[in-house]
């Protein structure tokens, strides 16, 4: 059990970068970004066959930050410059990528024992935490400059942004960029601990990006750009500790975590939409009540 | 500083719907004129604001600011020499993002943005000094989220927004339309005082006739994406919404046709 447990976090810590990649997009661009599918495995990739062509291994994780980058700024050309719908630029490039991908690998699973690792001179909880705190506090800081706030207002008002003088394309860009950069990342450090990378590795990765998203905003808040971020690390862990537990139980196999994954997040997303819908019935029967009340009160007052 | 040369616009061209929406305007501000702009509906008071922002590229003519040919230069690099206030209150500030944040954004107006932060010490100190000039208490509230203020506020910090960095020319569409008449009244002060002091010049777009003569130094009137009539300062000096409206039926030969016009 406690194995499981470590296990978890310290993946969650390395899923922590893809998640705060999906962040990004999903929440402070407002651009719901598909790309990660496929640059999560370009970035294991990419990590991957270069560790074994002999490149220090940081030095191929860095690598595939650049990949996901140049996957990103694909995705958003196409969206900006292409006019081509948001989700769709993002599928395009994760099917591209599906292929680029098997170039990059030459086949479907490349193992990387023997060879060496990032994770040889330290544990993963270690490397994965200072990595996450990095990034973390990194991205707090870029989001408070001048290009990160026109980042910001570009999802959240582009209109407005534009009338300052900003091009929303090319904040939208450097935005996706960013985003993708983190989930190669995150997939080249996940290769590592896994000793190996294949093709298929990224598939659902948006939706596991999400489910840390919510699942930390809504058990943390995402009040700033500091707890929403802090929140999406730490909702990346709980995701992963949902996972192991849930592979604990009897009927359940690690194929149908999917499936799960799934129903954690439409339950993240209902539950609150539900719940403030009867909430403002509830609030308004109330209010009614009270107003007829005070008027018939009015009314006994005057005769 | 801004001279509209000869602007036409169609809508939809080579459609059943094809619409003129202007049609061979011309306009000239003078620097510091404050031009005030009435017509009726589709009149294409907004399409002019919207050649003029580069929102849309006339289909023929030519913009000047500053003497300079801006017909085919974007948006954004246009928003260098002009600032906007929209109608819709929410339109021109990034609800999720503070009141300094907001102000910092619109403090880079036309400038690069690199990674220098965008709120320091420094320029929380010109944004409370910018805020207080308001006198609605903003500068107390810097660092609440925009989303949290009422429209009335929120199109008051527009209005600092896009003028505290004196640009070129002021664009105002119809920017007090959508406020309660107290909160309309409160901006329209604003406006005018922000307007004389930085000596910006301007055109507002407004429904409201009595405002429109009240404010500014000249007015002119459209219908049908032409601009129909031109009041100098001497002109506009003595005049009343009934002429107004006299001279309008005379020229257009209809009734001033406009669902929200507000005759003051």
């Amino acid at each position: 059990m406690l194995v499981s447990l470590t296990g978890a976090v310290e993946s969650g810590l390395l899923y922590a970068l893809m998640a705060l990649g999906v962040y990004i997009t999903f929440r402070i661009l407002d651009f719901p970004d598909l790309t990660v599918d496929g640059s999560f495995t370009t970035g294991a990739a990419i990590g991957t066959v270069m560790t074994i062509g002999g490149t220090p291994p940081w030095l191929a994780v860095i690598c595939a930050f650049i990949g996901g980058a140049l996957a990103g700024t694909c995705t958003g050309l196409l969206h900006t410059k292409g006019k081509i719908n948001g989700l769709l630029s993002g599928i395009i490039m994760m099917i591209a990528l599906y292929s680029i991908n098997l170039r990059i690998l030459g086949k479907p699973n490349v193992s990387l024992r023997g060879e060496d690792n990032v994770f040889d001179n330290a544990s993963i909880i270690v490397i994965g935490l200072i990595l996450a705190i990095i990034v973390k506090v990194a991205l707090d800081m870029f989001f408070k400059t001048n290009i990160g706030l026109s980042l910001r207002a570009t999802g959240d008002n582009s209109r407005m942004i534009r009338s300052f003088g900003a091009n929303t394309d090319m904040t939208t860009i450097i935005g996706v960029a960013l985003s993708n950069a983190l989930v190669a990342c995150s997939g080249a450090l996940i290769a590592h601990s896994q000793n190996g990378a294949n093709n298929s590795m990224g598939i659902g990765m948006i939706v596991i990006g999400l489910a840390s998203v919510i699942i930390g905003e809504a058990i943390f808040g995402a009040k700033t750009i500091f707890r929403a971020t802090l929140a999406v690390v730490l909702g990346a862990i709980i995701y992963r500790i949902i996972y192991a537990l849930a592979l604990r139980v009897e009927w359940l196999d690690a194929q149908d975590m999917k499936l799960i994954t799934a129903v954690i997040i439409i339950c993240a997303l209902v539950v609150p939409t539900i719940r403030s819908t009867v909430n403002s019935k509830l609030t308004a029967k109330r209010r009614t009540e009270e107003v007829l009340a005070s008027i018939h009160a009015k009314n006994g007052g005057g005769r | 500083m801004l001279k509209i040369e000869k602007v036409s616009k169609l809508f939809n061209p080579g459609t059943v719907d094809e619409k003129i929406a202007l049609m061979d305007a011309n306009l000239y501000l003078k620097p510091g004129d404050f031009v005030t702009v009435i017509g009726s509906n589709g009149a294409g008071k907004s399409t002019l604001m919207n050649i003029i922002s580069g929102v849309m590229k006339p289909d023929a003519g030519k913009i000047f600011i500053d003497g300079n040919d801006v017909s085919q230069v974007s948006e954004y690099q246009r928003s260098q020499w002009i600032g906007r206030v929209f109608q819709d209150p929410m339109a021109g500030t990034a609800p999720r993002m503070t009141i300094e944040e907001n102000l910092a954004i619109a403090y880079k107006r036309g400038r690069p943005r690199g990674f220098s932060l965008g709120v320091t010490g420094k320029t929380r100190k010109i944004f409370r000094e910018e805020l207080q000039r308001l006198g609605i208490g903003l500068e107390n509230r810097m660092g609440a989220k925009v989303g949290l203020l009422s429209g009335g506020e929120r199109q008051a910090l527009s209005l600092l927004m896009a003028t505290f960095t004196r640009p070129q020319i002021l664009l105002l569409d119809e920017h007090t339309a959508a406020l309660d008449p107290a909160r309309a009244e409160l901006v329209t002060t604003l406006t005018e005082n922000i307007v004389r002091e930085l000596k910006l010049t301007t055109l507002m777009v407004t429904h409201n006739m009595e405002q429109a003569i009240r404010l500014g130094n000249r007015l002119i009137m459209m219908d049908k994406g032409k601009i129909i009539l031109q009041f100098d300062e001497d002109r506009k000096k003595d005049l009343t919404v009934e002429q107004l409206l006299g001279e309008f039926e005379q020229i257009s030969g209809k009734k001033m046709a406009d669902d929200r016009v507000v005759l003051g």
